[in-house]
This record gives structure tokens, sequence and C-alpha cells, in this order.
């Protein structure tokens, strides 16, 4: 099965990265519908309507998010959630390395639609060589009268600024991406409110991941119903997959949601390497509970099947692991990335992340007993949903899928270690 | 895994510096002319100056290698803010060094995409070839979103992959050598994994 490329496409042509490369395949055709033509409730029912799905991790509809907003003239926002950090996850990168306009355009159109004033793109700050490519295209852009004021004479006015952030995961949480934006440390927020409601300098802010925005144009472009035409019912449209660990083939692949999971695997990422087999996945990147070969493989690549399965598409980040993986030590690594980003604000979190390590630790040392393998699930059902946001639960949610399906295996490790140990001593 | 060093502060105590509550006063600190300049025309990009903390403080570490506390006093000084403020702020993210590091940075992979496929050997790898030299940062580091390209490193903020410990020594070699570092393992060759559009 081929890819379906909608937002890669022609991404193979460095020319795209410029204005003139955009424009030549049909760019901004859609930004100047928009602000000639259309009115932003117009705009926000055709977002609606298409059903086009937050790509960031939560899958929350990107059209109702936007209609959260109050309307009327007020100072509200519009936040590119560019701090894709999640392990597993990079399509962003890619799309705004070889597309930046066409994200560009999306901003542009979503703020007419949300009101929004002013917009930010937050990239994370490792991305040292995508946010040039940004701060030149946006350059462009308020050059051609994209950007600035009174775009294409619509009285309508948008300052965007490409805003680097410094190295912190918990930032594309989006309220602690806010603060990270005031100039703070990057803590979460109490909600509600919203960010809809009271977001960036407490003003309404509406805010959506690159390929989220990414998609707009094309809805924009060619209607909701044709954007309903790819994917499934509950999941439309196309989605960049980043596919990584032990296949032949890693990178980005987009394909239409609700593909099967195993064509997705094997067909396009070409399976596990020679002579290995494929043991478990994270469908949804490293927060994403992982899903046994058996379990996983024969399901269509959406939002609903992964979620029915117990698991979550997320930001569509596939992590094979094949059967030379030690699972305890990939459930160690896991851990451990959350122990070092979680930002220390709620207790939970802070105080179960770094225990879970530790435990963990000591099982990969032999030094741990199969009821410390209760106790390790217990602390990640007791961070589970009590804090305020779901840093802790990134964790808490694969580690614990990973002792509940693979605690055989935990216990095998905990014997050879210890028996390692003792040959040792 | 980096181990993160303890804060001598959390066992012995700080006395806090009343210097770094008050905001200082431009002639106070010797601030260069570029780097003010620089300040101001990020604050101008934001509703509320304070927003400019992480660019201004990227400014200072981009003039004097890493966030000195002079420089950190400097860009209070433009800012209007107080240098304990900022270095609150630069303290909590992973880019912004509150201590002195070498000028050329690696930062290799060892998450867990990378580790699959040899990122902590690739760390031992550059670690080994930098040797004690101050002038090599090398580090381990969380997930830097190129897992496409497993086991990578970012050096001097660009990324390079997939790499083996023999192009750790050559990219440690080019760095001191001030040439092009591994030119034919830069991101932005790479293409498509699924090749041109059908």
């Amino acid at each position: 099965m081929p890819e379906t490329r909608l937002l890669l496409k022609n991404a193979e042509d460095p020319a795209l990265r410029t204005l003139a490369g955009y424009r030549g395949y049909g760019g901004y055709a859609s930004l100047e519908k928009a602000y000639k033509q259309m009115e932003a409730g117009e705009l926000l029912k055709e977002l609606e309507d298409s059903g086009l799905r937050g790509r960031g991790g939560a899958g929350f509809a990107m059209g109702k998010k936007a209609s959260f907003l109050p309307r009327g003239e007020m100072d509200k926002y519009l936040c590119c959630n560019a701090d894709e950090s999640e392990p597993g996850a990079f399509k962003d990168r890619e799309l705004m390395q070889r597309n930046p306009h066409q994200l560009i355009e999306g901003i542009a159109i979503a703020a007419l639609a949300a009101g929004a004033g002013r917009a930010f793109i937050f990239i994370r700050g490792e991305y040292d060589s995508q946010a040039d490519v940004l701060d030149a295209a946006v350059a462009e852009a308020y050059e051609a009268g994209y950007l600035g004021e009174d775009i294409l004479g619509s009285r309508r006015d948008l300052e965007l600024v490409v805003h680097r952030g410094a190295g912190a995961y918990i930032c594309g949480e989006e309220t602690a991406l806010l603060d990270a934006l005031e100039g703070k440390r990057g803590n979460p927020r109490l909600k509600p409110p919203f960010p809809a409601v009271q977001g960036l300098y407490g003003g309404p802010t509406l805010i959506n991941n690159v390929e989220t925005l990414s998609n707009v144009p094309h809805i924009v472009n060619n209607g909701a119903e044709w954007f309903r035409g790819f994917g499934t019912e509950q999941s439309p449209g196309t989605k960049v997959v980043s596919i990584s660990g032990c296949v032949r083939r890693p990178g980005n692949y987009e394909v239409e949601l609700g593909i099967p999971t195993r064509e997705l695997v094997y067909d396009l990422a070409g399976g596990p390497l020679e002579g290995r087999e494929l043991k478990a996945f994270y469908p949804g990147g490293s927060s994403s509970p992982v899903l046994t070969a058996e379990e996983g493989l024969d399901l269509p690549y959406s939002f609903e099947a992964m979620a029915e399965a117990g698991s979550m598409l997320g930001s569509g980040s596939v992590i094979v692991a094949d059967d030379s993986v030690s699972i305890p030590h990939m459930a160690l690594r896991t851990a451990r990335f959350y122990h070092h980003e979680s930002c220390g604000k709620c207790t939970p979190c802070r105080e179960g992340t770094n225990w879970t390590v530790k435990m963990l630790e000591r099982v990969v040392r032999g030094e741990a007993t199969p009821m410390d393998l209760d106790i390790v699930a217990s602390v990640q059902e007791n961070i589970i949903g009590n804090c305020l946001c779901v840093l802790g639960d990134s964790m808490a949610m694969p580690v614990g899928a990973m002792v509940r399906k693979f605690r055989q295996e935990f216990e095998d490790v905990i014997a050879a270690a210890a028996e390692s140990e003792a040959v040792a001593a | 895994m980096v181990e993160l060093p303890v804060d001598q502060a959390l066992s012995e105590g700080r006395v806090p510096d009343r210097a770094s509550e008050e905001v200082p006063e431009l002639h106070e600190v010797d601030c260069p002319a570029e780097l003010r300049e620089r300040i101001e025309e990020l604050m101008s990009r934001y509703p509320d100056r304070k927003s400019a903390s992480i660019p201004a403080l990227w400014a200072v570490q981009r003039l004097y290698g890493w966030c000195t506390p002079e420089g950190i006093r400097q860009a209070a000084a433009a800012m209007r803010v107080t240098p304990a403020y900022l270095e609150s702020v630069a303290s909590f993210y992973d880019l912004l060094h509150t201590e002195p590091v070498g000028a050329h940075k690696v930062a290799v992979c060892t998450n867990i995409s990378c580790w699959m496929r040899g990122g902590d050997e690739l760390l031992d790898a550059f670690r080994a070839a930098a040797g004690e030299d101050p002038d090599l940062f090398v580090t381990g580091f969380e997930c830097l979103g190129a897992c496409d390209i497993a086991p990578m490193a970012s050096i001097d903020e660009r990324y390079f992959g997939p790499l083996e410990g023999a192009e750790a020594r050559t990219a440690i070699e080019q760095l001191r050598a001030g040439a092009e570092v591994l030119p034919e393992k830069a991101l932005e060759k790479r293409p498509l994994p699924g090749g041109p559009d059908a």
C-alpha cells in the first residue's frame, strides 16, 4: 500500500521551502480564498465539518476547540505547538523543514477563524535548523502581504512570531507552553480555565499542533466533504506517522488513517531486521501503552481502534521493539525520560516518576522481588488522573502496561540478574 | 542518562544574594550595545516584555558561550527584571547552561529509539574521542526528535545520523580542525524514506 501524501506532497522538492516554490504548487490559494471570500463563522463550520482531530496527542476535534473561543473584538491569540519532544515523534520536524509555508498558511487561516490577531510558533530549542527555515519563511510571508497589517485588503491583521524554547518536554503541554511563552519556567496551570477562555496573557487562546494546522489549507481549499473522503468516519484525513526503533526503514510516512497497522510497519517501514521478530510496539509515542504483536498488528491505525485496544494513537509515532529488546530495560528508559522531564509541580508525578525509576533499576539489577512489581504497578495507578497535566500519566500508562503484559519477563530479568550477581560474588 | 549535579545549596544552604533581587541599572552592568539592542528588539516582538526572557538568555549564551552571572545581570538590566528571575528561568531549561561549557556542543540521544540502535555506545564513542578536551561539551540527551536517523547526535545544533562509533571520532576530529562535520550524514540531506511522490 503506497502512501497518501497531502501534507508531504512535493516535499522532496527543496524549492517548496521558498514562497515562490510553494506558490508554484498552488500554495496560498487557500489563504486568499479565506481572507477575500470567507467569514470567520464559515471557516469554523468548515473546520468542524471536516472532523479534523488534533495531531499533537489528545486527538480533540480542532474545529470544536476553535469554536470555544469567545466571539467579538478582544485580544485573542493563536499558538502553534511545535515543541515536539515526545520520544518517537519527529513528524512536525519534517513538516516544518520541508514545507514551512503550508504551516504559516494554516496558522493565518486558523487565526482568522478564531479571531486571533497575534500568533506564535513555539518551537523546541533543539530544532534550530527548522526554526531558521521558519524564520526565513515568515519573513517571506510578511513581504508578500500574507502576514502583517490589513492582509490582502481584508482589514484583518496578524502578527506571527517564531519563538524558540530552550529544552523542556513539559512545554509541549499547552498551559506549560503558555507559561514558557510568557517568559517563565514551563509549569502547567490548573484547568479550568482552559486556554480557549483564559490563555496567553490572560486572553482567549487557541493552541494547535503543527500537523493539525498544516491540514487547514487543504480543508479550506477542497472542502470538508473532500477531507472526509480520506481516513475513517471518526478519524478523517491522513496522518504523518513517525516509525522508528527496530525496523528496516525508519522515517515519516503519510497514510490514510485506518490502514492496517501491519501495512504501516511491514510494507512501508520494512518490518523488523533480518532474523528478528516484532515483539511489541508503542502505537502513539512513548506515552502510549505498548501493544504486543498479537494485540496490535491487525488493528486499523486510527484514533478509535487504538483507544478500543486500551492504547492511543497519540502523536502517531510508532516505536517498534523486536525480540532482542528487553522490555524491563525499555520500561526503565521510558521512566527515566519522564522522571527527567517532570517539572516537579505535582507530587504524584515528581515522586512517582522518581520511585518508578528507582524500582525499575532494582529490577534490572536483580535486587527486586516479584512483589516489588506489584508496587510498581500500584504507583502507576496512583499517578493517573492526580496531577495538573498528563506528564506523569504518560509514564504510568506505558510502564503499567509493560509490567502487566510482560510480567514473566520482568520476573525472569530479576532472577537472571540476581544469579549473575551471585556468581560474580 | 545524564547524572544531574546536586546543587550544593540544597545541603549547605545559600545566603541569598541581595544583588540578584534588585533590578540592576544599565550603567551598573556594562551591557554591550549589541546585546542590549538585540534584547530590546526581542522585547518589541511581544505584548509583554517578559516573554523575551528565553530569547534574551539565548542571546546571552550566544555571546558568552553560556549564561554567565554577569551576562544574566546585563540581560536583566536591559529587560528591567531581576537577575534572580532570569536565573530561575535559565536553570529550568536543559539547553541554557548556567555553568561553563565547551565551545562545541555534542548532544547524543539516548532515548528509546536511539537506545535500541546503539545510542549508549555512540555516546561512549563521542566521550572517548573528546577525552578531557575543555572545548568539547559531550552529553547524553533526551529524545531530540530524530528517531528516523537513530542513533544520532546534535552537533553544534545540527542533526547527524545514523552514526557509528568511527564517525564519532571523525566528527570530533573535524570539530577540532574547524572543518565541516560529517556532510554526508546531515539530516537535511536525507530523502523521505518512501521516496518521491507516487
